[in-house]
């Protein structure tokens, strides 16, 4: 399990309403798509959903439960890990550590070691494994950042831009790990904006602009939305033809 | 009634005086960033100057006045922005933070210096042939009236300066962003040395004002500050509406507590302390920020092997044994306490290396150690030494309590304010009943300290309780190695690298620093209690807030992550004080200037000097000859030393001379055996990044 409902979230910055009544899902078992044009506040609901930020009105909702006002690491305890679209990885620790921190911070913490040489496998980076955080170029670090969200064996995953940096081969690998944790049962809400790797992995995508859902379904039929298309192409929609 | 308005004036002109002193505070931190530990000292500094020109050599004030104010504050000002602050400019806030402490370091130990804190220096109040001004039931003197006109000319120059002139625009526009302020024409630079020069000039008016009403005494007048500071911290170190506004708070709340406090034995310390305590108070209820993400300009914590710190610890214990030794009583006296201060300087380790908590106040955290042994153990039992571990732990984990809301500056400003109340009022009481317990601390004068008594067998002699000291270090630095290598030590380094991936992944931030917090407490409190066996009886003065700030700054200079800072420091912090005052008498006062300097050099290796130092002596442990090359030949001059045929000096240089030859000799040794090539495309990956490799490929792509 791993459901997620967003509903009706609200978060004002003085005078500007960065989320505007946003409500979404995703299941288990799932990738679920949040795409939109920068600033549209795809990172501002993952700090809500994550309890980094309180939102001004709403409910966010963990497996049937109301976590809405629980800490970030309490919402973590029930499932729920993240990465951050601004690197946050523990910069002076080596990879291996990093995972390491996570997997002890899991269900299994007797078997952190074991955990950590399993992720190492899944996301390539064994060569990697000993070097400190800090010396990694964009993409080794994002995928460490999806490693360590991993290591704590999460219900839901909230990845934020985890393939910005990569070349065309490691996106189709990354494809590959996300389609996995799908499988496994794993709820995966996914921030990307490399278009491929969205409509190729998503099972269903939700859109936001300027702090609202403007579309929700199935990667295709988003696709051809109009609403999709003004706000990604500006106010004239392109015509299908 | 009357008196309630006697002393809401006198209130008052305590109260303008501060919110002269804070609102210079809050221009150099908002326009600069930087938060000035040494504001006071600039104040003192001022204060000090203005009495050798007006009092010692007999200017007309007027001129003194003006010689202060307008030429030695600025060039002071000016100074004190180019050669301290410019250089850590780019650095993190930390580093900032120490530049200005050894600041204050340095200037009350200058002063001291300069002027013989023996002799009374008296002020005069302005005005002070002048009949009073009488205010129907009051009675106003023409220096308070005085104090609170300059406050209003000050609010009311600053408010034009900031809305009014095109620099005050610069200056409020370097807050929001330093590097598209430079783009638009304006000068950054140019703002930073205006708020300098205006901030100390504040600093001076309010320490020459407030110099005549106290006794005109380095430290007092530098801590004086603590309630400007809390002023400030009402403001938020960015409002001086707000500021001025907590000047009155607390001006009222020190007058006030003067006039109606009940006359005992236990109260006088409090009515001192009271500013330190709003100002925890303040910190403590400071708006919640939000979770801190990655700090980029941290610096890298050193992994330790245990195989090494297990050397590291026998060589400790060596070293003390060799000292016990060669040296005769009254240099076990001088040089013992070096291991026990080594315990404290080792409870930074854990605390503001790996988890990156400053904390300000660890030697009246010894100081709490060092009465718990002293009051526990008249007979050196040594459960007692436990004690003194878990009750300074206990006042560790009450520090926590701020920590959990506050970082940097703040945090710095928090243990900075406990301390100021452990040494004002905590230190000073009598002995008191609480749950029916007598609790003593240093019954107003000293407190006799047993050496530990180890079934029969006690220790007494300075050698014997170095080398006991010595011990304690090499565990505690043995602990502190294994607590970095543990999955607590792992976590305390993830939390300080970014706390809100730290609390994604479920951690607690509560836990890990209560317990880091009480941990380091504990070490620092065993340290004390060790401190005070060396120095057989121990005074409040021992532990106060200036005597520890040292200690932490030789910390900082030796690397506060490192595993062996804990004897570094005791070394460096006595070693060469010690040395030279047997070389060379005269330079008893600028020893006393050294970790100030030393401080102030710190901008040069932020990394911290251990760490270099490990790195530049590995290959010197890794070569099997030259290890035993230096062995042998340490053993023969010790030898030789015990036999009188040599002195110390001859036993210090000659152990030197040999060290460092032939670790020139490994270095170079292990130079010539090339390291295998790595591709440039596999730099950073197959091998660790580099510092050059940055200029190599800078070079590589210039030449095309």
């Amino acid at each position: 399990m791993g459901s997620l409902e967003v509903s009706d979230v609200t978060v004002v910055f003085g005078g500007h309403r960065a989320l505007d009544g946003v409500a979404l899902d995703a299941e288990p078992g799932q990738v679920t798509g949040l795409i939109g044009p920068n600033g549209a506040g795809k990172s501002t609901l993952f700090d809500v959903v994550s309890g980094l930020r309180r939102p001004s009105s709403g409910r966010v909702v963990l497996d049937g439960r109301d976590v809405t006002r629980m800490g970030p690491a309490r919402r973590a305890r029930r499932g729920l890990a993240r990465t951050f679209q601004r690197l946050e990885l523990f910069g002076r620790l080596t990879v291996r550590d990093n995972l390491l921190v996570a997997a002890e911070m899991g269900p299994d913490r007797r078997l952190a070691g074991h955990a950590v040489t399993g992720i190492l496998d899944r996301i390539g980076l064994h060569h990697v494994a000993d070097t400190c955080a800090d010396e990694l170029s964009t993409g080794a670090a994002r995928l460490v950042e999806v490693g360590r969200a991993m290591a704590v064996r999460p219900k839901l995953l909230l990845l934020d831009e985890p393939a910005a940096g990569q070349d065309g081969e490691e996106t189709e690998r990354f494809a590959a790990l996300l389609r996995s944790l799908a499988d496994d049962g794993t709820t995966v809400v996914l921030v990307e904006h490399d278009m491929g790797l969205v409509m190729s992995v998503c099972d269903r995508l939700h859109v936001l602009d300027l702090g609202r859902i403007i579309a929700s379904g199935p990667p295709e039929e988003v696709r051809r939305d109009r609403a999709v298309l003004a706000a990604y192409l500006g106010e004239s929609p392109v015509e299908e033809s | 009634m009357e008196q309630f308005l006697i002393f809401g004036v006198v209130g008052l002109s305590t109260a303008a005086i501060y919110a002269i002193v804070g609102s210079g505070l809050v221009l150099t931190y908002t326009t600069t960033g930087v938060f000035n530990f040494a504001h006071g000292a600039a104040g003192m500094l001022s204060a000090f100057a203005y009495w050798q020109l007006s009092v010692g050599w007999g200017w007309p004030v007027p001129l003194a006045l003006a010689a202060v104010l307008l030429v030695l504050a600025p060039a002071f000002g000016l100074l004190v922005e180019k050669v301290v602050l410019r250089p850590v400019q780019n650095l993190g806030e930390a580093e900032r933070l120490v530049m200005t402490v050894a600041l204050l370091s340095g200037l009350i130990a200058a002063a001291r210096w300069i002027w013989d804190p023996n002799l009374p220096r008296p002020l005069t109040t302005f005005f002070t042939e002048r009949e009073p001004l009488h205010l129907g039931p009051v009675t106003v003197t023409w220096h308070q009236a005085l104090t609170m006109i300059v406050a209003v000319l000050v609010a009311l120059a600053l408010w034009f300066l900031l809305n009014r002139t095109r620099i005050g625009a610069e200056m409020r526009a370097t807050v929001d962003d330093r590097a598209l302020v430079g783009l638009t024409g304006a000068d950054p630079v140019r703002a930073n040395r205006v708020a300098w020069v205006l901030g100390t000039q504040l600093a001076a008016i309010g320490g020459i004002l407030i110099a005549p009403t106290v006794a005109l005494d380095a430290a007092q007048l530098s801590l004086l500050i603590v309630s400007a500071y809390t002023a400030a911290i009402f403001g938020r170190l960015r409002s001086l509406p707000l500021t001025f506004l907590g000047a009155v708070v607390v001006g009222c709340l020190e007058s006030y507590l003067t006039g109606y406090l009940p006359q005992n034995q236990y109260l006088p310390g409090l009515r001192l302390a009271a500013p330190a305590l709003l100002l925890f108070l303040a910190l403590l209820l400071f708006p919640h920020g939000r979770l801190r993400g990655r700090d980029r300009r941290l610096r890298p914590v050193p992994t330790p092997t245990m195989r090494g710190s297990v050397v590291f610890a026998g060589v400790i214990v060596l070293f003390a044994v060799v000292l016990a030794t060669v040296l005769d009583e009254v240099d076990a006296i001088s040089y013992g306490p070096m291991f026990a201060l080594g315990v404290v300087a080792l409870s930074f380790v854990p605390l503001s290396g790996f988890a990156g908590q400053i904390s300000l106040c660890q030697l009246s955290i010894a100081g709490v150690g060092a009465v718990v042994w002293g009051q526990l153990a008249p007979d050196g039992q040594p459960w007692a030494l436990v004690a003194a571990f878990a009750v300074s732990a206990l006042v560790g984990a009450l520090i926590a309590v701020p920590a959990l809301r506050l970082s940097g500056v703040y945090l710095a400003l928090a243990t900075a304010a406990f301390a100021v109340v452990l040494d004002r009022w905590i230190f000073t009481l009598p002995s008191f009943e609480l749950f029916g317990v007598r609790i003593a601390v240093f019954n107003q004068s000293s407190v006799e300290m047993a050496g530990p008594d180890f079934f029969g067998f006690r220790l007494e002699e300075p050698a014997e309780l170095m080398v006991f000291s010595a011990l304690c270090l090499a565990l505690g630095s043995l602990g502190v190695a294994a607590l970095r290598l543990s999955r607590f030590g792992r976590r305390l380094i993830a939390l300080r690298d970014s706390e809100a991936a730290y609390a994604t992944l479920g951690g607690s931030l509560l836990a890990a620093r209560v317990l880091v917090f009480a941990l380091s407490a504990g070490i620092a409190g065993v340290g004390g209690a060790l401190y005070g066996m060396q120095l057989q009886s121990v005074t409040a003065e021992q532990f106060n807030f200036v005597a520890g700030l040292p200690i932490f700054l030789i910390a900082v200079i030796g690397g506060l992550g490192a595993v062996g800072n804990g004897l570094f420091v005791g070394t460096a912090y006595l070693g060469p004080i010690h040395l030279l005052n047997a070389v060379a008498p005269w330079t008893h006062n600028i020893v006393q200037l050294l970790p100030a300097l030393a401080g102030l050099g710190f901008a040069r290796h932020p990394e911290g000097i251990v760490p270099g130092m490990r790195h530049s002596w590995e290959p010197l442990a890794r070569s099997r000859v030259a290890l035993s090359a230096l062995l042998g030949g340490f053993a023969v001059l010790w030898l030789l030393r015990i036999g009188d045929v040599v002195g110390n000096a001859v036993l210090l240089l000659g152990t030197a001379v040999l060290a460092l030859a032939l670790r020139t000799w490994a270095q170079a040794k292990e130079a010539t055996a090339t390291e295998p090539e790595v591709p440039v495309e596999w730099w950073g990956v197959r091998r660790p990044w580099r510092k050059e490799d940055e200029e190599v490929l800078s070079r590589g792509i210039a030449g095309g």
